[in-house]
């Protein structure tokens, strides 16, 4: 038995900057993990059909945009309807410009921990690896 | 016992410790599981396909059970490896292959396999960065897989994973994996047709002499045909297949523009072509048989080395022998020689 952990890093919506993506990705990578990496402007439906076929552990967005409040809760909207399932198997992270008064409503529309600007990716692998749900 | 999954029709366990502790019964969710996902895959379930090649990747215990049933249910799908140096628009050229192949109806899965860190074991998969058409298609399923350090680049259950796929019932399954080290003719040996891309302006006349590069396509493409070289490294690829030898099916030169989808119809005509080929001639069987070698030797060897180096480690005559090496009193054949006797018990002589 082999289990890799696999990381989905996508960039929903409109905003064409993915050097935080890219950070992040290159991280889980360091530790260890299988990364795919979604390219720009993707939509939550298309992020949740790649979550589904690649049958990530984990689903993390990087959002400049600060349409966050509109795409995230879409994202994990579309996660249960490919999952086919109300409780979800795989924890969802957001990172990038997300104001700390927004925090709440994202957690409270099935996004597991928000990520704010200068967090050390260092302790965003090691939440990912405390809190995999499967 | 499985209730866990009957709550969750969609939402299987994997092979977590989590899971395992939370569950009273592991047996019997085992035999539940891979019903299950035998169960999806015949009702094309896309979540039973994804979380039966994870399984298979991770050498699950349920991978025996799905494999049984997957290699009964494989079908006609049409295995199409492609290769090529790092940056010559393999990806983007399965986005176009993609759309074609839909255009005219029939379903396709992508295998996308990129290198593992030899240091972390981590990789980044980022061949979806230019497949961007068709994501959320009901008749196209892409994966990518990491290499996960298995030589020759290929993941070593790709074998196996293509069958998974084959037994969802894609009519075309492509399987694309960065030209380095052994890759291309491992390609070789799980492919029905190989299609080998170049690209102008990438070294191609030192591409075009890399040894065996020539033997192992049956289908060749020269993409980036919208730069000036192109015609040239054609003409220069064309020379060398023609002084290569007779052949039974002379591998086709094909120029097109990835990024504009160009020349991809007739690139997915001649691949056609060489299906058909290797039917009217009585040739795919003999292809398949080459994929089941390939598989057994992929499985003999991985089983053989994992149980002997098991059994040497746990009876200590894998230190002793490390400890004669380090003195130097032997040699790593001759070593590798006695713990194959010792342990598989062979009396056999094994050549050298
Ligand atoms: N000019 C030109 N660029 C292309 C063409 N096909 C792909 N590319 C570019 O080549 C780069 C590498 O492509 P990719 O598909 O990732 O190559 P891979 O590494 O072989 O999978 C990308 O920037 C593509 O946009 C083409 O036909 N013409
Ligand atoms: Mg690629």
């Amino acid at each position: 038995m082999d289990r890799k952990i696999r990381v989905l890093v996508g960039k929903p919506g409109l905003d064409g900057h993915d050097r935080g993506a890219k950070v992040i990705a290159r991280s889980f990578r360091d530790a260890g993990m299988e990364v795919i990496y979604s390219g720009l402007h993707r939509t939550p439906e298309e992020l949740a059909r790649m979550a589904v076929e690649e049958d990530v552990d984990v689903v993390a967005c990087s959002i400049l945009s600060g349409a966050h409040n509109t795409l995230l809760p879409k994202v994990v909207e579309c996660l249960k309807k490919e999952k086919g399932a109300e409780e979800l198997d795989v924890l969802v992270l957001a990172g990038g410009i997300i104001p700390a008064e927004d925090v709440e409503f994202l957690k409270a529309n099935g996004v597991d921990e928000v990520f704010g600007p200068g967090t050390n990716t260092q302790d965003i692998v090691e939440y990912t690896k405390a809190n995999l749900k499967r | 016992m499985g209730y866990i999954a009957v709550a969750r029709p969609w939402g299987w366990p994997c092979d977590g410790l989590r899971l395992k502790m939370s569950i009273g019964n592991p047996d019997g969710m085992v035999l539940y599981l891979h019903n299950q996902i035998i169960q999806g895959l015949r009702d094309r379930k896309r979540a039973a396909l994804a979380r039966a090649v994870t399984l298979v990747e991770n050498g699950s215990e349920h991978a025996g059970h799905i494999l049984e049933e997957a290699y009964k249910l494989r079908g006609r799908g049409k295995v199409i490896g492609i290769t090529g140096s790092p940056g010559v628009g393999k990806s983007t050229l399965v986005d176009s292959l993609i759309g074609a192949i839909r255009e005219r109806g029939h379903s396709v899965g992508v295998i996308a396999v990129d290198p593992s860190s030899p240091f972390t074991g981590g990789a980044i998969l980022g061949d979806r960065v230019r497949v961007r058409s068709r994501t959320t298609d009901d008749e196209v399923f892409f994966r990518s897989l990491a290499s996960r350090g298995y030589l020759g680049g290929l993941s070593r259950h790709t074998g196996d994973i293509i069958t998974l796929f084959d037994a969802f019932g894609f009519d075309y399954i492509l399987v694309e994996t960065v030209g380095a080290g052994q890759s291309e003719v491992d390609i070789m040996r799980y492919a029905h047709s190989v299609l080998v891309v170049m690209a102008p302006g990438l070294g191609d006349d030192i591409q075009a002499i890399k040894a065996g590069i020539l033997e192992i396509g049956d289908v060749f493409c020269v993409n980036k045909a919208d730069h000036p070289d192109a015609d040239r490294a054609v003409a220069v690829l064309e020379a060398m297949l023609g002084l290569n030898r007779e052949w039974q099916w002379k591998p086709p030169v094909l120029k097109t523009v990835a990024s504009q989808g160009k020349g991809v119809v007739e690139l997915l005509d001649k691949i056609d072509e060489h299906s058909e080929f290797l039917k009217q001639n009585g040739l795919l069987e003999e292809r398949i048989a080459r994929s089941y070698i390939a598989a057994l030797e992929d499985n003999i060897r991985r089983d053989t080395v994992d149980y002997i180096l098991a059994k040497a480690r746990a009876d200590g005559s894998l230190d002793g022998a490390l400890k004669q090496l380090s003195e130097g009193k032997t040699y790593p054949a001759a070593v590798a020689k006695d713990l194959i006797r010792q342990h598989l018990c062979l009396e056999a002589k094994i050549d050298e």
